[in-house]
């Protein structure tokens, strides 16, 4: 307990308790529970997100982060996808060409999503938010 | 009509027959006819923790087959008169009920007592189906583990599908010392997790064993201890009265934590 003590005095706040581990480890678990999406459907909904993403913008690879997080019974989709470069609206194929309806997208792409997640439709437990972009 | 209340965890061995046990006497101290309903087929064990395992006579299943009317099964406690145990029957598996069965033991003990408590056993399969059935309101015992979270949040996820509306959380075995350390999850953080209303907190304590050799739960003794405050707490939360919560954290809240607590901001 000293030796710990000690550690977190020198090293300040990059040593992580056991108590923040299981914390992040039972919000992700409970996330892909609540949600019931198998890996393998996790894995497809990644890669076609990508996609169509990277359509429209070059995607860092690097920094990207995708994962289901819960928050007061609601569960939502967290996608980070760094931005490395917006391609030029030559790059971008039309609309009607993907037979996709997407929403209208905004000038300039956010980098990221909200911090806050937001309410999902697929989860019985919460109210539907049909706001939101890649919410499940 | 009586309120028929499911004890359910989902993960075993989180206390769920214990807290069973002490909130059916805690609420027959505080006047309500209680009748404690073992839903554990198999492996029943909450006549133990009453200490009325030698006075169990007939079983549900006796009474479901006919042989005794549901009166001649209730075993009734002698230290407090308004608390009785419908025993599960040993010899037989979860699948010797039906949840219609149950519902209509429990219904039928609703006419009589106040509360009906039902000892839900772990798993989510028959028992667990069977447990659940009758309940307008359910407690959710879990302990600030991993696991025991999880299958928690499973169940809470399962109670709502079965349309039980009210659903509360029960804590047990919080060590204040642990969580001062950040080597456990507090109270506050697991029901943050689980998202669903407190109602009691349960620290660690050996008393618990000691109860259980004796067959005594830890409410019905006079000067019990802060886990059988707790109990007693939850009980009155239970009938609707407005109790704080304990500070379970006062004793361990020495200027070394206070110190430490500092340095790591």
């Amino acid at each position: 307990m000293i030796s710990d003590f000690l550690e977190r005095l020198f090293l300040g706040q990059d040593v992580t308790t056991s108590r923040d581990d299981v914390k992040s480890r039972l919000k992700i678990v409970l996330a892909h529970d609540r949600a019931n999406l198998s890996p393998e459907l996790m894995e497809s909904m990644r890669r076609e997100i990508l996609e169509v993403v990277s359509r429209y913008v070059e995607i860092d690879t690097e920094g990207l982060n995708f994962s289901l997080e819960s928050d007061q019974r609601a569960t939502a989709l967290i996608a980070n996808l760094p931005i490395r470069r917006i391609k030029f609206e030559a790059d971008a194929p039309p609309l009607s060409e993907s037979g996709i309806e997407l929403p209208a997208v905004p000038d300039e792409p956010t980098q990221s999503f909200p911090d806050q997640p937001e309410r999902t439709s697929t989860d019985p437990r919460s109210p539907a938010n049909p706001d939101i972009d890649l919410s499940l | 009509m009586g309120r028929i209340i499911v004890i359910t965890s989902g993960k075993g061995g989180v206390g769920k027959t214990t807290c069973s046990a002490n909130l059916g006497m805690a609420l027959a101290k505080l006047n309500h006819s209680v009748a404690l309903i073992d839903a554990d087929f198999g492996l029943r064990n909450l006549d133990l923790l009453l200490g009325l395992e030698n006075r169990v006579v007939y079983t549900a299943l006796e009474v479901l087959a006919g042989q005794c009317r549901l009166e001649q099964a209730l075993v009734k406690d002698k230290r407090l008169h308004d608390l009785v145990l419908l025993p599960a029957a040993q010899n037989r598996n979860k699948d010797a009920v039906t949840p219609e069965q149950m519902k209509q033991l429990a219904y039928a003990l609703t006419k009589k007592y106040d509360f009906v408590l039902i000892d839900c056993p772990a798993g989510i399969e028959m028992g667990f189906q069977n447990a659940i059935a009758a309940a307008d309101e359910a407690l959710i015992v879990t302990t600030p583990e991993i696991s025991a979270v999880r299958d928690a949040d499973r169940v809470v996820g399962l109670l709502e599908a079965h349309h039980v509306k009210t659903i509360n959380l029960i804590v047990n075995r919080i060590r204040p010392a642990m969580v001062q350390a950040n080597d456990m999850m507090s109270v506050q953080d697991v029901q943050e997790i689980l998202a669903i209303p407190l109602i009691g907190m349960i620290p660690d304590d050996e008393q618990v064993i000691v109860a259980t050799n004796r067959g005594e739960p830890l409410v019905l003794s006079e000067n019990f201890s802060l886990s059988g405050m707790a109990l007693q707490n939850i009980a009155q939360r239970i009938e609707g009265k407005d109790i704080d919560f304990l500070d379970l954290d006062a004793p361990y809240d020495t200027l070394f934590s206070r110190l430490r607590r500092f340095f790591k901001r």
